[in-house]
C-alpha cells in the first residue's frame, strides 16, 4: 500500500508542500470584560497568514523566527494536530485532508521541545514502542522486540532501556527516546519543534549529530523549528525565516547567512551573541517589540521596525519573490539593500583585514585556516 | 582566532567589592553528613567589574548567586565559607540588616520576569517602591524616578506604561521593568540570573545592550549567571566555569575562552555551535553530569574526561593559577594543553 504511493511520486522532489496556508484563531473576550468594559469586540488572531513553503525529500529545512511568529502553529498543522483555516498541505503530491487516516498520520511524525513532558512517565520504553509497532502493524508481533531494540540502537540507546521508565533517563536520553518513538512508525517526514532548546549545551551537540545522521542514513526529510541561529546554521540545508505568520525569506543556509535579502533576517543575524566579537554588536539593532498577531500592520508587516522602510512599504504588502537562484525574499527593497557585512568584528579585522565582502562563509573559512596555520607554526 | 591580551588583569588588582571565599551551600542533615550542592567556591568581583558564571543545569551557578542575595530555597543554606560585601560579612548577618542592603547596594534580576513581578501592582509603583523605602523619596518623586528609569531601559512611552500591570506587557518589556526596578536605587552590585534566556534573540540583544549601558553609566558591578558562552563573551570581562558545584576554571573572558585550561571548558567550547565557524565539527562531551548525591570521588569531571588519569579519580584537584588571574582545577592541564599556544 505504501509502496504504490511511493512509486507514484518518486520523481517529485518535494515531500511536503504548503500553499497559502492560513490559520485564524477566533478570540472571544471573557464575559466579565465584555460586561465591565462595555462589550469589547471579539478579535481574531492570525497565527499564519498565507504561508507558502516546501520541504524537499531528504533535506533538513530550518524554520526560524521570534516567538509569536507562527512557527509552532505551522508545525502543528503539518503534523495534523490542528486544521488550517484555509490553504492546502500536500504530501508526496497528494493533498492531506483535515482528518487524516492512520497511514497518513504515520507518514509525518513530530518531536517536541520538552522531553520531560512529552513522554508518559507511567509507560515503560518497551511498552511505548510495542504499542506503536502493533497499532500501525509495522512489524509482525514476533519481531516487535527485535524492532524495538533496533530503534533504540538507532538513536544511540542500549537494549536495557526497554525495561526502564522515562524518569530514569536524563534530558538528552529522553529526547533520544522521543526520536525513537517518532521513528518507530517509519515516517518519511520528521517535524522537530525546538528539539534541543531545553537541553544543556554539551548534550545539544549529540542530539544535533543524531538528527544529521538520521537525515544522511535514512534519507529522512526534517523540518527543524528553532530560534538558535548558530544551531540552524550548523545543521540545516535550507532556512525559512518567519515573521508574524508569514515566510519572509527562504534560501540555502550558506546563502541566507552570507547574503540575507530581508532586513528582518539581517536583524536576526546581527542579534546573535558571538563567540568572536568582543562587545555587543552595535551595527543594526531592531527597535521595538515584535508586534502582536492580533493587529498586523498594514503594508509590509515588518515596516514599523525596519530602518529601510519607505512610503511604498507602508502601503504595499510584498509577496515572497525570487531574488536569486533558490533564494526568495518578501521585501520590496530586496534587490537594492546594501551589501551585508555579517561580521563586524574589530578583533578579527585587526588580524585579518577588514572583511567588507558580504561572503560570511568565505570569511569564516579563511579565519579557521589562518588559525590552524598559526598553531602549527608556533607549536 | 583570538589573541590573548592583558585585558582583565587590571580588574584583579582593584579592591574587591564582593569576595566569596570557600563557599559551601547545601542541605544540613541532623546526623552530620550534609548534602553539599556547591562546594569550595571562591571568587572576587571588583567594583564596576562584569563577572560571568557559566555552567550546565545543576552546576550550582544559580544557588551561588542566590546565596549572595539571601534567596536560597527553603532547606538549602550556606554550610560554611564567607561572603564579604564591601568588607561586611553577609553570612550570618541579621535579616533586617541584610534586607537594608538589598536594593541600594545589591539588586537582582531573575530569568522569568512574570513570576518575579507582582501581578496586582502597577509596574510603575513596583519600581518606585525601592526608592521610596530606601532613599526616602516622596511618592511623586519616586514615581518620576520610576518613569525616568523606564525610559533609560528603553521602554517606549514610559509614562503610560508605568500604569500597566505586568501581564499587559511583552516578555522583553517585563524584563526591562525588572531591570529598571533593580537599578532604581543605583546598586553597586547587580546579580543577574539568566536574564535573557527566556527572550527572543533580537530582544536579548536589546536587553544586553541596556544592561551594558547602565553598568557603564553607574559603575555597577555585574554577577551574570548564564549557560550561554557567547552571551558571557559579549557582556562580561571575567568569568568562572562551574561544574558539579565547583569552579572548574576562572579568569578573564578572553583568557578562558581563547586559551581554556580545563577539559570541561574545552568540551563546552567544542560542543556549542559557533556562528562564526559554521563548518566546524561539533564534539559532544561524553556522558552527562553527575547528580548532586551521586558525585564521584576525586574530580567530578573525571568520568567524562578523555584525559583522566588514575589520580583524577581519587583526589579533588585544587584550583591553581596558571598565568596571573587565570586558574584551573585540573591535575593534567599542563600535559593536556602543553601543545596549545597561549
Amino acid at each position: 500500500m505504501t509502496a504504490a504511493r511511493q512509486d507514484a511520486t518518486q520523481d517529485s522532489t518535494d515531500v511536503l508542500r504548503v500553499a497559502d496556508l492560513t490559520k485564524v484563531y477566533p478570540l472571544h473576550s471573557p464575559v466579565i470584560s465584555r460586561l465591565t468594559r462595555g462589550g469589547a469586540r471579539d478579535g481574531q488572531l492570525r497565527a499564519l497568514d498565507g504561508v507558502d513553503l516546501e520541504l524537499r525529500r531528504g533535506e533538513i529545512l530550518a524554520l526560524v523566527g521570534e516567538s509569536g511568529s507562527g512557527k509552532s502553529t505551522l508545525a502543528k498543522i503539518l503534523v495534523g494536530g490542528q486544521t488550517a483555516t484555509s490553504g492546502s498541505v500536500h504530501h508526496d503530491g497528494h493533498p492531506m485532508p483535515a482528518h487524516r487516516d492512520r497511514d497518513q498520520r504515520r507518514r509525518i511524525q513530530m518531536v517536541f521541545q520538552d522531553p520531560y513532558s512529552s513522554l508518559n512517565p507511567r509507560i515503560s520504553v518497551g511498552s511505548m514502542l510495542r504499542e506503536l509497532l502493533l497499532l500501525h502493524r509495522v512489524v509482525p508481533r514476533r519481531d516487535v522486540r527485535a524492532e524495538s531494540v533496533r530503534l533504540l540502537n538507532l538513536v544511540g540507546l542500549e537494549e536495557d532501556a526497554l525495561e526502564a521508565y522515562p524518569s530514569q533517563f536524563s534530558g538528552g536520553q529522553r529526547q533520544r527516546l522521543a526520536i525513537a518513538r517518532a521513528l518507530a512508525v517509519r515516517p518519511d517526514v520528521l517535524i522537530a519543534d525546538e528539539p534541543v532548546s531545553a537541553l544543556d549545551v554539551s548534550v545539544q551537540a549529540t542530539i544535533l549529530e543524531l538528527f544529521a545522521s538520521l537525515q544522511r542514513e535514512l534519507g529522512l526529510s526534517i523540518l527543524f523549528v528553532a530560534h538558535n541561529l548558530a544551531v540552524v546554521q550548523h545543521l540545516s540545508h535550507r532556512v525559512a525565516v518567519m515573521y508574524l505568520g508569514r515566510i519572509v525569506e527562504v534560501a540555502e543556509t550558506a546563502e541566507l547567512f552570507a547574503n540575507p535579502r530581508h532586513p528582518y533576517t539581517r536583524a536576526l543575524i546581527d542579534s546573535i551573541p558571538r563567540m568572536s566579537v568582543g562587545s555587543i554588536n552595535e551595527e543594526f539593532v531592531l527597535e521595538g517589540e515584535p508586534p502582536s498577531p492580533f493587529d498586523v500592520p498594514a503594508g509590509c508587516r515588518f515596516h514599523p521596525r525596519c530602518p529601510y522602510a519607505t512610503d511604498a512599504c507602508r502601503t504595499t504588502d510584498p509577496a515572497l519573490a525570487d531574488v536569486a537562484r533558490e533564494h526568495r525574499s518578501a521585501c520590496l527593497h530586496a534587490s537594492d539593500l546594501d551589501a551585508f557585512d555579517a561580521a563586524p568584528d574589530p578583533r578579527r579585522s585587526l588580524e585579518f583585514g577588514s572583511p567588507t565582502t558580504a561572503n560570511l562563509e568565505r570569511v569564516a573559512t579563511t579565519t579557521t585556516v589562518t588559525t590552524t596555520k598559526d598553531r602549527s607554526t608556533s607549536a | 582566532m583570538r589573541t590573548s591580551s592583558a585585558a582583565g588583569t587590571a580588574a584583579s588588582t582593584a579592591p574587591s567589592l564582593l569576595r566569596v571565599t570557600d563557599l559551601r551551600i547545601g542541605i544540613r542533615r541532623r546526623r552530620g553528613d550534609d548534602t553539599v550542592i556547591v562546594d569550595d567556591v571562591s571568587f572576587d568581583i571588583a567594583a564596576g567589574q562584569r563577572f560571568g558564571v557559566v555552567g550546565e543545569s545543576g552546576s550550582g551557578k544559580s544557588l551561588t548567586l542566590r546565596a549572595i542575595a539571601d534567596l536560597l530555597p527553603k532547606g538549602v543554606e550556606v554550610l560554611s565559607g564567607s561572603i564579604l560585601y564591601d568588607g561586611r560579612e553577609l553570612v550570618g548577618m541579621p535579616g533586617a540588616e541584610r534586607r537594608r542592603l538589598m536594593g541600594p547596594e545589591i539588586a537582582m534580576i531573575f530569568q522569568e520576569p512574570m513570576t518575579a513581578l507582582n501581578p496586582v501592582v502597577r509596574v510603575g509603583d513596583q519600581i518606585a517602591e525601592g526608592p521610596r523605602r530606601h532613599l526616602g523619596l516622596s511618592k511623586r518623586t519616586a514615581h518620576a524616578l520610576a518613569v525616568e528609569m523606564m525610559a533609560k531601559t528603553g521602554i517606549p512611552d514610559p509614562e503610560r506604561r508605568s500604569r500597566a500591570y505586568a501581564h499587559e506587557l511583552s516578555g522583553g518589556l517585563r524584563q526591562r521593568i525588572m531591570i529598571a526596578m533593580a537599578v532604581s536605587c543605583s546598586p553597586r552590585l547587580l546579580l543577574c540570573d539568566e536574564p535573557t534566556t527566556a527572550l527572543d534573540v533580537t530582544v536579548q540583544h536589546q536587553v544586553l545592550r541596556v544592561l551594558e549601558d547602565l553598568c557603564a553609566d553607574t559603575g555597577t558591578a555585574l554577577a551574570f549567571v548564564t549557560h550561554d558562552l557567547a552571551v558571557v563573551n559579549q557582556t562580561c570581562t571575567s568569568m568562572a566555569v562551574m561544574y558539579s558545584g565547583r569552579i572548574a576554571e576562572s579568569g578573564s573572558v578572553v583568557e578562558v575562552l581563547s586559551n581554556p585550561r580545563h577539559p570541561y571548558t574545552r568540551g563546552l567550547l567544542d560542543s556549542a555551535p559557533d556562528f562564526d565557524q559554521p563548518d566546524r565539527q561539533l564534539i559532544p562531551i561524553a556522558g552527562f553530569p553527575p547528580s548532586v548525591t551521586g558525585r564521584p570521588a576525586g574530580c567530578a569531571f573525571a568520568p567524562r574526561c578523555p584525559f583522566a588519569v588514575e589520580r583524577c579519580r581519587t583526589a579533588v584537584p585544587p584550583r591553581e593559577e596558571i598565568t596571573p588571574g587565570h586558574d584551573t582545577a585540573c591535575f593534567e592541564s599542563e600535559r593536556i594543553f602543553a601543545g596549545v599556544p597561549a
